[in-house]
């Protein structure tokens, strides 16, 4: 291990400068939200995720977010594991027939003020899964939606990229 | 008793497609195969239905033969092979609820996909019907004695992972018994890809489960190549290899730094996410894509490996093979973390054997499966590789399996590199074009065997479409391994297996 820990003072850290907030996003949450909760919860966000049926590539990518090169968390951006503790819900998938009940509860469970982020093709409305039996087709069926991360996956930086945004309108 | 062999033999119809055989049965033959599978005989790799027939598929392992045997049903019925044969109830019971067909004398005649909560029963059946007004609530099996208590967990789970729901009994801190209940991120995939064209057929297929993107679309193409007897060209199938071997790769890395994570060990997870991460950058380099969705289509692939970026996936492989023994090294020396993988959730060969389970799960328990060299196809006939099998069974095991497959992958990306045929990246378009028939394929995911059925119909679209994920057959067994461990060891046994909930839900 101590060689490890060596190796790793030389090396330099992997982590790279954040991309700079998503400028349309930005301009959407400044629309949507009309300053009413700014600046209420201070330069940090809890987000609590929940995959209402996604294929789980957005929540590989979701986790990628927490790795050395995006490091998520020095933004004050981390993840929670009760919705209690949470600002943000952020979810994926098209909102199955079978997690409508579990997404609802879980926001019900979520304090105000809160946000819900819809990341990925699937939550922002159905995507290739719309239109089937078992599905609602997005999370604005459901929930009343803040901001729509698209991407089939959204790639970690374009996610990134719109929790900046959101931090930055709310926080 | 009549042999496997004999009574599949027996049941030979028509003429055989390359590479797998196709039966129609009676109801007899039906249950006789159900019986040589409860006897231990061959491997159940699959059991789905249509509006009016139900599917088996079946391998058979003294001919290294895959059967796909059919049963019409006319009376909207089948024998139960979950009767005889435990691996198959789940599947069974997944066949009522999308095709109203019953199977006669099932043990378990619980819904399970179904919660009660789409907006058609029997969604797949020749005529849904509108849903009851309200399902009764689950019943979970019980268990009875002294001092037991019960947690329930899920489907929203603590981490970013996808939902499902867990009950536990336990006694202190022991597990007395686990019983899963999934079926909540079911999509309704085969139903959208009923009447699907190609195209729209592999975009589902591709997102079936996510992290096995490669394998499924791989999977996906080979079935329809081989409905309609066409095979793409070599240079794609080879560029199919690298990226089935570079999803492998970014898998396991993730998967060896999360076990070790779910042990309070965050320094591999944070070590293993940057290899896993180098993996994704260079597959978005090369293909366009940082899991490669969709680049595997039926056909051929649709991006070229450029000259330079051969340089790019060496530097890859030449860091992975600089870092990666430092980070086993790591996990071998320290003893804490071995304190808590050794001999935690043990999987009985036998089980592991007789639920044909696939990839890391069967590897470390003793079975040595793997459809790239048991059902070999193009190109990995060409291409050597070893078979890690390891017999101890338990999440040190699991984990030892993934770390022998990343040298094992490293190896194939060379040799892959090495020999990449130059030619064409897919066939001519108008070989795609309408031509009915019935396609079968395997392919190794990183996760183990995904099974693809495909049949298409005269106008070229798809008639019907199945895929199995190896999670059907892992699932099960997880609940096996928790038996008598404490509680608190659930989350590195359950990233031991990690089943997909998506792929087995679809
Ligand atoms: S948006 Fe794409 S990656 Fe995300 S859940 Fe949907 S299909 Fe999967």
């Amino acid at each position: 291990m101590r060689k490890l820990f060596f190796e790793s003072l030389f090396r330099g850290p992997l982590t790279e400068p954040a991309p700079p907030a998503d400028a349309g996003q930005l301009a959407e949450l400044a629309e949507r939200l009309k300053g009413a909760a700014q600046r209420r919860i201070g330069r940090s966000l809890s987000i609590r995720q929940v995959d209402a049926g996604s294929c789980n590539g957005c929540e590989l990518e979701i986790h990628a977010m927490n790795n050395p090169f995006y490091d998520l968390e020095r933004f004050g951006i981390r993840f929670v594991a009760s919705p209690r503790h949470a600002d943000v819900l952020l979810v994926t998938g098209p909102v199955t027939r079978n997690m409508k009940e579990a997404l609802e509860r879980t926001y019900a469970a979520t304090p105000g003020p809160k946000w819900v982020v819809a990341t990925g093709d699937c939550a922002a409305d159905g995507g290739c899964f719309a239109g089937s039996y078992a599905v609602c087709g997005g999370v604005a069926a459901v929930l009343p939606v803040d901001l729509v991360i698209p991407g089939c996956p959204p790639t970690p930086e374009k996610m990134l990229a719109g929790l900046l945004a959101l931090l930055e309108t709310v926080a | 008793m009549a042999t496997l062999t004999e009574i599949l033999s027996a049941a030979t119809s028509g003429e055989t497609p390359r590479g797998w055989r196709r039966a129609v049965v009676d109801a007899e033959g039906w249950s006789r195969v159900a019986a040589a599978l409860g006897a231990g005989e061959g491997t159940l790799m699959g059991l789905w239905g249509e509006p009016a027939a139900v599917f088996m598929a079946v391998l058979d392992e003294s001919e290294s033969a895959v059967w796909i045997l059919s049963l019409n049903c006319p009376e909207g019925s089948f024998p139960s092979v979950g009767r005889v044969h435990a691996p198959a109830q789940r599947l069974e019971r997944t066949i009522r609820d999308l095709f109203g067909l019953q199977p006669v004398d099932a043990p378990d005649r619980r819904p399970w996909l179904d919660h009660g909560r789409w907006e058609l029963a029997q969604p797949l059946a020749a005529a849904p019907q509108a849903p009851a007004a309200e399902m009764p609530p689950y019943a979970f099996l019980a268990a009875e004695g002294p001092n037991l208590h019960r947690i329930p967990v899920g489907p929203v789970h603590a981490g970013i992972i996808e939902p499902g729901h867990f009950r536990f009994t336990v006694n202190g801190e022991a597990v007395v018994r686990l019983e899963e209940r999934l079926g909540y991120v079911h999509k309704g995939i085969e139903g959208l890809m009923t009447g699907a064209g190609l195209e729209r057929a592999a975009r589902l297929a591709a997102r079936v489960s996510g992290d096995s993107t490669v394998a499924y679309s791989f999977a996906f193409a080979r079935a329809v190549e081989a409905a309609l007897g066409i095979e793409a060209p070599t240079r794609a199938v080879w560029l199919r290899a690298l990226m089935a071997e570079l999803e492998r790769l970014a898998n396991h890395f993730g998967d060896i730094g999360a076990i070790a994570n779910d042990a309070s060990f965050s320094l591999m997870l944070a070590h293993c996410s940057v290899l896993r991460e180098r993996v994704l950058r260079v597959a978005e380099t090369c293909f366009g894509h940082r899991l490669m969705m969709d680049r595997i289509q039926p056909g051929g692939v649709t991006h070229d490996l450029q000259a330079d970026h051969q340089g790019v996936i060496r530097g890859l492989i030449d860091e992975a093979r600089r870092r990666f023994p430092h980070l086993v090294e790591l996990y071998e020396q320290t003893a804490s973390l071995k304190d808590r993988t050794v001999g935690t959730g043990h999987l009985n060969p036998a089980l592991a054997r007789r639920f044909g389970a696939g990839g890391f799960v069967g590897r470390a328990s003793g079975r040595g499966f793997d459809c790239r060299r048991s059902l070999a196809y193009a190109p990995y006939d060409e291409l050597l590789f070893g078979a890690p099998i390891v017999h101890r069974g338990d999440v040190n095991a699991r984990l030892w399996v993934r770390v022998v497959e990343v040298g094992q992958s490293l190896g194939l990306i060379d040799q892959i590199l090495d020999g990449l045929p130059e030619g064409a990246l897919t066939v001519d378009s108008n070989r795609l074009s309408a031509a009915a028939g019935e396609g079968l394929a395997l392919v190794e995911g990183f996760r183990g065997d995904i099974l693809v059925w495909v049949r298409l119909g005269e106008d070229g679209t798809v008639e019907r479409c199945h895929l199995r994920d190896p999670s059907w057959f892992q699932w099960p067994l997880l609940e096996a391994v928790i038996d008598n461990n404490i509680i608190a060891d659930f989350p590195l046994c359950n990233k031991s297996f990690n089943c997909s909930y998506s792929g087995h839900d679809l």
